[in-house]
């Protein structure tokens, strides 16, 4: 009986691959176990092994065929001497793909979204003060008063994944400065659990770039104890589920440390990796830490979702003589955006980002919560409703007066995120916009979360879990009253 | 695992000749101890006069451990510990008026009044606290080990931690990453026998021999009369020439006792009287150094009065200052939250 070999999932997040080299080919017999092909995901390199007996008939892609979605028919293995009609059964195991799978694959936020318009667009002018405390607020810090630098006319921008911009950011700052080093789990040999620090270890060697046990609370509490002694540690979590185990050192011994001895010890250090729900990883690997750190003083927190705001807020991460968390997405490493092409690319941490100008409605959002409100402003141009997208890029501190410039001018407010609704980072802006904006506002700020219950496993129920770009278009006219 | 265990504490530690310590070291010993016993008396007095709040924990009885360790320890060397910490930050260099001023919460502490007694520092001295987590400092103090490789400087990290804390996982991640990457970090185990109202036994498995915590790792231990400096100075001094020498870490047990309660509201009513009382008759620390200082002629009556008087004319000084010192300006609440920005 002859059998179709599909394009694997190898890994969560895994849409597409591209087969970079066969090992076999057409002629050759195989059996079980075999490795019949090197699949390139979005993460590695993987060798792929056949489960058939026989020979392998057809070959339906090419050497380094790239963007092949999974269960794509790529080979047809038959019994020796079997009669086979290659064509009808490669266009049979299409079909066969379920209609639920394919349609998961569409909706995921994965689909990558269009590159973005290169040039930047105009943040509206808000009232900064000195990027210090504000007593008067309760807030023990506030935006700088810098925003975004300048760049040369005739800036060349390059396409670069989020996943590569971050290992140019750790790499430029480590020849930059012999005290940076990063440790984690597996983020040398293995190049990245998911493939964020490729290639550093053969730059910078064993000593900088240091694999750790599976040991999260200790060595985050080394970490934080080599940057008492002056060194500037990047310490990765594998994701933040995992950070939870090293939450009292994070918490504890970093973020409190300045304050609790008058500012004579500090931690400058850099916790990053991957937080949130990436696909179809359940319960305890998808949870969204982002309102759990904002909460912290102490701490500065960062959650970009462009390839350029996770260079240059990563490179500012490294250098800031404080303890900055930073919360990237496994879902956002394999999307690409235009990085400019400056020598030193370094974003001021706090001050937001203007994705999308608009009249209408104020859409706030961060990190993979951003494509949901990208989406939802296209689905309301759509329908002649003009959305201002703003991106927080920074959660602590958090960029208040850019959303309250835009409320002036909208008098709406949406806000997104994946994380749970209590307590949520939207529950912080619905309430800082109210006390210092109340009189703007022509209708109640609308806060679109994550559902509040565990992540389910299920491919449906884990699509209802997460926010929808539809939820949040509905939201915004409500807003509207439409 | 027979290598370790010839390295650990078997036939070292308190059954191992005590090296004799020098009229001049002893002297030194006498009133590092003195200082830290009539300062932690003091601290207790003002605690019952109101001057002090919150928690507040003593080391009285423990004034070998930290003495003996600080003797042993170059300069370099970094040091850290538990909520017990008055003790170290003293050795450590920081004035005692600036300590008293951190316990009764004023701007002239060495925290600025932000810390109390629990969060000592003193980086001059390269000792970097005072943790209020039990066993969060062992991770922290094997990172200032890392930091130590990664520079290829030649100090050493002591890091402090009690029997209670011995028990907390994060000490055994320590333990490993420190055994496999050969840190330079001494881990001193201040065995006091109560981790707050639960005595060793209680706690720990094979309680009597806590200096072969790390024998799993290959780290060797000891087990170390810490009521006597000598030892202490002398298992310190081994264990630095290990580190030092790139051999990775060790352990060291010190064997002591407190005579206080775990801390100021502690009625320690898990032991007894006669228990503390023997402690104290017949294993006192500063007692021995006493008796052996005017056995060997080195002191008289009249000079140890006088540099017992020298100690107390110290702390009483730092108590005045500790309560005439203005508390901290009402701004302060506001900074070191995070670095100040750069004008």
């Amino acid at each position: 009986m002859a059998s179709t070999i599909l394009m694997p999932a190898l890994s969560p997040t895994m849409e597409k691959g591209t087969l970079a080299k066969w090992l076999v080919k057409e002629g050759d017999a195989v059996s079980a176990g075999d490795v019949i092909a090197e699949i390139e995901t979005d993460k590695a390199t993987v060798e792929l092994e056949t489960d058939e007996e026989g020979v392998v008939v057809k070959l339906l892609v090419g050497d380094g065929a790239a963007d092949i979605p999974i269960n794509t028919p790529i080979a047809i293995v038959a019994e020796e001497g079997e009669e086979v009609d290659a064509e009808a059964l490669a266009a049979k195991a299409v079909t066969a793909v379920p209609a639920a799978a394919a349609e998961t694959a569409d909706d995921a936020p994965a689909a990558a979204p269009a590159p973005e318009v290169a040039a930047p667009v105009v943040m509206p002018e808000a009232e900064y003060g000195d990027g210090g405390p504000d007593p008067a607020r309760n807030l023990s810090i506030t935006p700088p008063p810098e925003g975004d630098p300048v760049l040369p006319d005739g800036t060349e921008y390059v396409e670069q994944s989020v996943r590569e911009a971050l290992r140019d950011a750790m790499a430029e700052e480590m020849r930059r400065d012999e005290t940076v080093f990063l440790m984690g789990e597996e983020v040398a040999e293995y190049q990245g659990a998911y493939k964020v620090s490729q290639g550093l270890l053969e730059e910078f060697g064993s000593k900088r770039v240091i694999d750790t046990p599976i040991t999260e609370h200790g060595f985050a509490g080394m970490g934080i104890g080599a940057a008492f002694a002056g060194l500037k540690p990047i310490v990765e979590f594998m994701t933040f589920n995992f950070a939870m185990q090293a939450m009292d050192q994070v918490i504890n011994s970093a973020a409190k440390q300045r304050y609790m001895s008058g500012g004579a010890v500090s931690a400058p250090i850099v916790f990053r990796g991957p937080n949130g729900a990436a696909a179809r990883v359940a319960g305890q690997h998808s949870q969204d830490y982002a309102a759990w750190y904002a909460h912290i003083p102490g701490v500065k927190v960062v959650m970009p979702y462009t390839a350029a705001d996770a260079k240059g807020l990563l490179k500012a991460a490294i250098r800031d003589p404080d303890p900055v968390i930073f919360l990237e997405n496994e879902i956002l490493y394999g999307h690409s955006f235009p990085v400019p092409q400056v020598d030193d690319w370094v974003l001021p941490i706090g001050r937001a980002r203007l994705a999308r100008a608009g009249e209408d409605v104020t859409i706030v959002s961060f990190g993979i919560g951003m494509t949901y409100a990208l989406k939802a402003a296209e689905m309301l141009a759509e329908e002649g409703i003009s959305a201002e997208v703003i991106d927080l890029r920074t959660l602590r501190p958090m960029d208040i007066p850019a959303v309250i410039e835009s409320v002036k001018k909208t008098n709406r407010l949406v806000t997104v995120e994946e994380g749970w609704p209590v307590c949520s980072i939207g529950s912080e802006i619905a309430r800082q916009v109210m006390q210092e904006a109340f009189d703007w506002l022509d209708a109640p700020v609308m806060t679109i979360a994550g559902r509040d219950v565990v992540m389910p496993y299920a491919a449906n129920l884990e699509k209802l879990a997460l926010p929808t770009a539809e939820e949040v278009a509905a939201a915004a006219k409500q807003a509207l009253y439409r | 695992m027979a290598k370790a265990a010839k390295a650990s504490g078997k036939g070292r530690g308190r059954k191992a000749a005590i090296s004799e310590f020098s009229a001049e070291q002893e002297l030194k010993a006498l009133h590092d101890m003195l200082l830290i016993r009539r300062f932690e008396e003091k601290a207790g007095q003002m605690y019952g006069m109101g001057h002090i709040g919150g928690f507040c924990h003593l080391y009285i009885g423990q004034e070998a451990v930290a003495s003996g360790v600080f003797m042993a320890r170059a300069p370099e060397d970094d040091i850290i510990t538990s909520y017990r910490c008055h003790a170290h930050a003293l050795l450590a260099g920081a004035d005692p008026k600036a300590v008293m001023a951190e316990l009764t919460g004023r701007a002239g502490g060495v925290s600025k009044g932000k810390g109390g007694s629990m969060h000592m520092f003193h980086a001059p001295g390269r000792f970097w606290g005072g943790h209020g987590i039990v066993g969060a400092q062992v991770p922290l103090g094997t990172g200032l080990a890392l930091a130590a490789q990664y520079r290829g400087e030649k100090r050493v990290a002591l890091a402090f931690f009690g029997e209670g804390a011995a028990n907390q996982g994060q000490v055994y991640e320590s333990f490993n990453m420190a055994a496999l990457w050969k840190l330079p970090v001494v881990y001193i185990i201040e065995n006091n026998q109560y981790a707050m109202g639960t005595s060793v036994a209680r706690s720990a498995a094979k309680a009597e021999e806590l200096y072969n915590r790390g024998l799993a790792f290959g780290i060797p231990g000891e087990q170390v009369d810490g009521m006597d400096v000598r030892a202490v100075h002398a298992a310190t001094a081994r264990a630095l020439k290990h580190a030092r020498a790139g051999k990775g870490p060790y352990v060291l047990e010190m064997q002591t006792y407190r005579y206080r309660g775990h801390s100021m509201s502690d009625p320690a009513k898990y032991r007894t009287r006669e228990e503390v009382q023997k402690m104290r008759q017949e294993h006192d620390p500063i007692e021995q150094v006493k008796a052996r200082l005017l056995q060997s002629g080195a002191a008289t009556e009249d000079s140890l009065k006088e540099i017992d008087q020298q100690v107390r004319a110290i702390v009483a000084e730092a108590a005045e200052f500790a309560v005439a010192d203005a508390e901290p300006d009402a701004a302060e609440v506001w900074t070191d939250v995070y670095a100040a920005r750069e004008a």
